[in-house]
């Protein structure tokens, strides 16, 4: 770690004043990231600007459509608990509190969450090659030790895993990012936000340098009545999904009115299907059909050696989320398999 | 009121308080003026020669102090010895900085010392390293060819090589009506203890050196800096009071010592190094091993032929070994056995005793392979244990001094509900879990050692007692003030037992869980003298009540000597100090083992794991939801702290049987997951209803205090338990360490 200058913004706008007129600065928000980066010497800033003391965009809030705003600074355990979201959107409650541990989750921010550097081995050790790290300098992971690595939407540059658990639910509902710069402010759909690696593994997302998050909107449908999370992992906390699942499921009359399936652990992003949930729609929620819907979304999936199993494991992790999703009594805390 | 005894009650630990609010002090927390932090930098490839090593820009750096390489580090001793610790196998031990030679990824390459820790870390990082790299092979599996025996020397004679073939194995084995053959894989494992390895080297006025150290033997370390840097042992202290886990990695002294006692006398300054967790993957950990097991047995389930061959890893500057193939023999008595053990080196650190180091692994495998045969015929694992029990070890022709694990199995048993077992696999379920029990045995050796201990009855009548013996975390303290309030029929707050310090009179280093039996029976040995001091100085006083009184008329309590048969003639230690113008009346006493008594006798703890598991039959995973242990140890000082070992010890199996385990990347020849997030250990959430049994154990022959260790006997059992549950649970055979549950799908 280098040593480097300290500022507390006291706004978005300090904030992002700063930012922009350094390339070399960075933001810092629970920490729980940035400071192992810094740490393991793997980002070196020359001012770090500390976002926690903005007023403002702390708290979780009802919007005028019906939706929910999550303010980016409140944090992932202030948002899991909050009344609304326990009520309104238990999957995304769910899926946070799968995620990390109780201390680190006091601390992580909902804006940090979405930006979490991926956990593969090399990106963290500056003397193997890696392409996310070091672009051009190479992929250590493929022909390397996979056993956590994607297995969809890979590029020959980068077989890397977004790993955040909290990203999985927000795509599953369709959540709005808000972020602004020192002249705009902006919106991306979640499906939009992060990037696959393609040949710029560099880049994790689409947010521009100098932007900050705001705030992350969920509309007004939370798939309350119906909806799982489930997480497969090497041990029952404070691991990364290997691969997890988010559904949550809209039924009318015994049959599915709308499906959203989205998958953690197996790709550079959030996976959704539009094929596999529009072939759910209108059909009974049977074992058979969410059969067909994980084969409709695990399609194209290529293992690199260790990781292999992922592909038979998310088909048949998808199937049993789908079918807690029916009854999400039977669920269990840390989103352990249950049924 | 006359004493009640200490020993067998559950006292609570003495430091606990001091621990859990932070007062303890660990090796790298000591506060000393004007002290100085190095930062250690590791190669960054695996075999080679450092070409250059440029040093400038971090010198430049305000509040640096100085860097130091192979090519500045002040000459030291000359020869290999003199760098070998107690625990040293045979070999060349590493010596950091010798010169230009990288022979493992990660090995210490220069130290930066500098105002501040930040500083000196910071400064680290920008040094810039030139090598010359060379071809190296880190894989176990792919380089088998190169296996050979190990060297003999002392660590050898410590942890003996296999027997002899006896028989005719082949035969045997191929008129066995039941046959199994199994491979196993262990992967490499690190101790991560949560205190980080750190030194804090005081450098005094005198030019001495006082070092807080985070070790396992002060003594040894004593020594190891004596001896490198050509220094006068009673120059050196080393003081180790609190040890934030160590599990045998502690056992050597390990480089941060070095560098910074090196660092304390070119500087003359006071010198700290302490590692980061990264670098806690640098040093010694437990070999990855590969074995093989032919087990045959007759049609009643009398096992007839064993053999179980290994093959582990090693550097190539050392031959570690361990006990992995010994065992079978000495729980099951078959006449036709064959055993082999050899090492292949490569270019890593060498490995290091970890917890239960060869028992874990060589169990697992004995174990496993029993449980395959009493599939094969078609009899319960248990009860194929007891036909094949004994009280006689054959491998050394000669009883056991005590042996009650076949209470161990039967209580275990009771308490488990074993008798609710299906045998059939895949047979017992829970919704859409797959329900397993599985059982297997424990054993391990009832080691002692020497040592000497001083017991001093102060002028206040408090009993003092000193070793320079470590406490690991495992209770040391608290069972030999138990001991020594026992002795003198003190209560516990009149005894202090000081520790962790080389002045003190000698203790081994603390592990292979021979610490009690070795430090208690000096401890005891010590009281004893005291007892027949104290009654001579009794018997000397003016008009003592006691004139005439042999030591069988007194009895100790109360805080002094009292008449048997009339407890009111009492006269307290404190008068008889008094005597001796309040000068403490002191003595030390040295303890070893009776050789002439333990020659006949094999000394080991046992036990037996009875586990439940549940797995999830589609998704593949797995859940340890309840395990006993079972325990026949001797007599058990301290029932609570004991608890706490064996608990311990079952965690640890579970993380083995299921979790832990250092990948290597071996194209970079590295461990790629040096950190606790991706080294995965248990949390809490893994670990669900665990109990342990302690069976009643008399031995009067293997120690003055008829206890046997207990810090590894609560591991062993486990990961055979768990595997062979996992096996009755779902039908599959891992034979791989640790199992994952997509092995399982
Ligand atoms: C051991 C461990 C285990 C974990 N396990 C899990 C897990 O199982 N599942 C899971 O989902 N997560 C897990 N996490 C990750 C954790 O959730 C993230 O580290 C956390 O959410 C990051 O939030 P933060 O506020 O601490 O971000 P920081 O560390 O402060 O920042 C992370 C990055 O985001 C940037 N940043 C922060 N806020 C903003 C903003 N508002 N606008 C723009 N940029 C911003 C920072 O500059 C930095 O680049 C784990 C973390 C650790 C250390
Ligand atoms: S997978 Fe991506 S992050 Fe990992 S080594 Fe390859 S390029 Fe780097």
């Amino acid at each position: 770690m280098n040593n480097f200058n300290y500022t507390r913004a006291k706004n978005i706008e300090d904030a992002v004043l700063s930012v922009s007129q350094n390339s070399d600065a960075g933001f810092v928000a629970g920490g729980t990231n940035m400071i192992d980066l810094l740490k393991y010497n793997l980002i070196h800033v020359t001012l770090l600007v500390d976002v926690n003391h903005i007023t403002g965009h702390q708290a979780v809030t009802e919007n005028a459509d019906g939706g929910v705003r999550l303010g980016a600074f409140a944090t992932n355990a202030e948002t899991a608990y909050h009344p609304l979201i326990e009520a309104r959107y238990p999957l995304l409650s769910r899926a946070i509190l799968a995620g990390a541990s109780a201390q680190i989750r006091n601390m992580a921010t909902n804006g940090g969450n979405l930006l979490q550097r991926t956990r593969c081995y090399y990106f963290y050790d500056p003397h193997t090659p890696c392409n996310k790290r070091k672009p051009g300098s190479g992929c250590s992971a493929v022909g390397g030790y996979n056993r956590i690595m994607s297995i969809l939407g890979t590029s020959e540059d980068c077989i890397a895993v977004f790993p955040s658990d909290m990203c999985v639910a927000l795509a599953t509902l369709d959540a709005v990012v808000t972020m602004q710069g020192v002249d705009r402010t902006r919106s991306l759909p979640f499906a939009e936000f992060h990037r696959l690696p393609g040949n710029t593994p560099e880049r994790d997302n689409n947010l521009q340098p100098g932007e900050i998050i705001t705030s992350i909107d969920l509309p007004a449908n939370g798939f309350e009545k119906n909806y799982s999370y489930l997480k497969l992992r090497d041990r029952s906390s404070y691991a990364f999904a290997l691969v997890s699942v988010a559904t949550g499921l809209d039924l009318k009359e015994g049959l599915i009115n709308e499906a959203r399936i989205a998958l953690g652990g197996v790709a550079h992003k959030p996976w959704r299907v539009k094929g596999a949930e529009d072939f759910l729609a209108g059909k009974p929620p049977t074992p058979g059909n969410f059969a067909t819907a994980a084969e409709i979304i695990i399609a194209g999936a290529i293992g690199y050696g260790h990781n292999n199993f992922k592909i038979e494991l998310a088909k048949r992790a998808i199937v049993r989320n789908c079918l807690m999703a029916l009854n999400p009594e039977s669920q269990r805390p840390g989103a352990h398999p249950s049924l | 009121m006359s004493h009640k005894p200490w020993i067998g009650q559950p006292v609570s630990r003495i430091e606990g308080q001091l621990k859990v609010t932070g007062v303890a002090r660990y090796a790298g927390d000591y506060h000393v003026p004007e002290l100085l932090c190095g930062y250690v930098v590791n190669s960054a490839i695996t075999r080679g020669k450092i070409l250059e090593i440029d040093t400038r820009e971090a010198k430049a750096i305000n509040g640096v102090v100085e860097v130091f390489t192979h090519q500045n580090r002040p000459s030291l001793a000359w020869f290999d010895l003199q760098y070998a610790d107690m625990d040293a196998p045979s070999g060349a031990p590493f010596r950091p900085l010798q010169h230009d030679d990288i022979k493992y990824n990660g090995q210490p390459i220069a130290l930066v010392v500098a105002e501040t820790f930040e500083l000196a870390r910071y400064a680290a990082s920008i040094i810039s390293v030139t090598y010359k790299e060379e071809r190296f092979s880190t894989d176990l599996e792919s380089n088998k060819d190169k296996a050979r025996n190990p060297k003999m020397g002392l660590a050898t004679f410590l942890k003996p090589l296999p027997a002899k073939p006896s028989g005719d194995f082949d035969k045997a084995f191929s008129d066995a009506t039941a046959q199994v053959s199994a491979d196993f894989t262990h992967a490499a494992e690190h101790h991560n203890p949560i205190e980080l390895f750190a030194t804090t080297v005081v450098y005094e006025e005198d030019g001495k050196l006082t070092i807080y150290d985070k070790t396992q033997g002060t003594i040894n370390c004593q020594l190891y800096v004596g001896n490198v840097f050509g220094l006068h042992y009673n120059d050196v202290r080393v003081i180790s009071p609190y040890v934030g886990g160590a599990f045998g990695s502690g056992l050597r002294p390990q480089y941060q010592l070095f560098l910074s006692v090196m660092a304390a006398l070119e500087l003359k300054r006071s010198v700290r190094v302490t590692l980061d967790r990264q670098q806690m993957f640098t040093f010694g950990h437990r070999p990855p091993t590969m074995q093989q097991t032919r087990f045959g047995a007759d049609a009643q389930g009398k096992v007839t032929a064993l053999s179980h061959e290994a093959l582990a890893e090693t550097s190539q500057y050392e031959d570690y070994t361990e006990v992995v193939v010994n065992w079978s023999n000495m729980l099951y008595p078959a006449a036709n056995t064959s055993f082999g053990y050899k090492l292949v080196p490569l270019d890593v650190f060498s490995p290091l005793d970890m917890r239960a180091p060869g028992g874990s692994t060589g169990m697992h495998a004995i174990e496993s392979s029993m449980d395959q045969l009493a599939y094969a015929l078609k009899i319960d694992p248990l009860a194929l244990r007891l036909i094949n029990y004994t009280d006689f070890d054959v491998t050394a022709n000669r009883p056991y001094s005590s042996k009650e694990l076949r209470q161990c199995y039967l209580q275990g048993a009771e308490k488990f509900g074993w008798s609710d077992r299906n045998p059939e696999p895949r047979s017992m379920r829970r919704g859409h879990k797959l329900v397993g029990y599985g059982m297997a045995t424990g054993i391990w050796e009832a080691m002692q050692v020497l040592a000497r201990v001083e017991a001093l009855m102060t002028a206040e009548g408090k009993l003092e007692i000193n070793s320079a013996v470590t406490d690991i975390g495992t209770g040391t303290l608290t069972v030999m003030t138990q001991i020594a309030a026992d002795e003198l029929g003190l209560p516990l707050e009149n005894v202090t037992f000081s520790y962790g310090d080389s002045k003190m009179p000698f203790a081994p280093v603390q592990g292979g869980s021979f610490t009690v039996s070795t430090v208690g029976s000096a401890v005891k040995a010590a009281g004893k003298a005291l007892r027949k001091k104290l009654l001579k100085k009794a018997k000397n006083m003016a008009d003592s009540p006691l004139k005439n009184m042999s030591e069988k008329e007194v009895v100790f309590e109360r805080g002094g000597i009292a008449l048997k048969h009339n407890p009111d003639v009492i006269v307290y230690f404190k008068d008889i100090v008094a005597t001796r113008k309040n000068k403490a009346i002191k003595t030390t006493n040295m303890a070893f083992p009776n050789v002439f008594k333990l020659k006949n006798y094999t000394r080991a703890a046992h036990s037996a794991a009875f586990v439940e598991v549940e797995v999830d039959e589609e998704l593949g995973t797995i859940q340890v939801t309840r395990a006993i242990t079972a325990v026949a140890a001797g007599n058990i000082i301290n029932p609570k702290t004991a608890r706490s070992q064996i608990l311990g010890g079952m965690v640890w199996g579970i993380s083995k049987a299921l979790f832990e385990e250092t990948v290597t990347d071996h194209r970079f020849g590295k461990y790629m997951n040096q950190n606790l997030a991706e080294y995965h250990i248990p949390v809490h959430a893994d670990i669900h209803d665990l109990d342990v049994i302690f069976v009643t154990e008399k031995d009067e022959i293997v120690n003055e205090l008829g206890s046997k260790g207990i810090g590894e006997i609560g591991l062993v059992a486990m990961p055979p338990a768990i595997a062979n549950a996992i096996y009755h649970a779902t039908g599959k055979r891992i034979n791989q360490l640790p199992i994952h549950f997509d092995q399982l799908l």
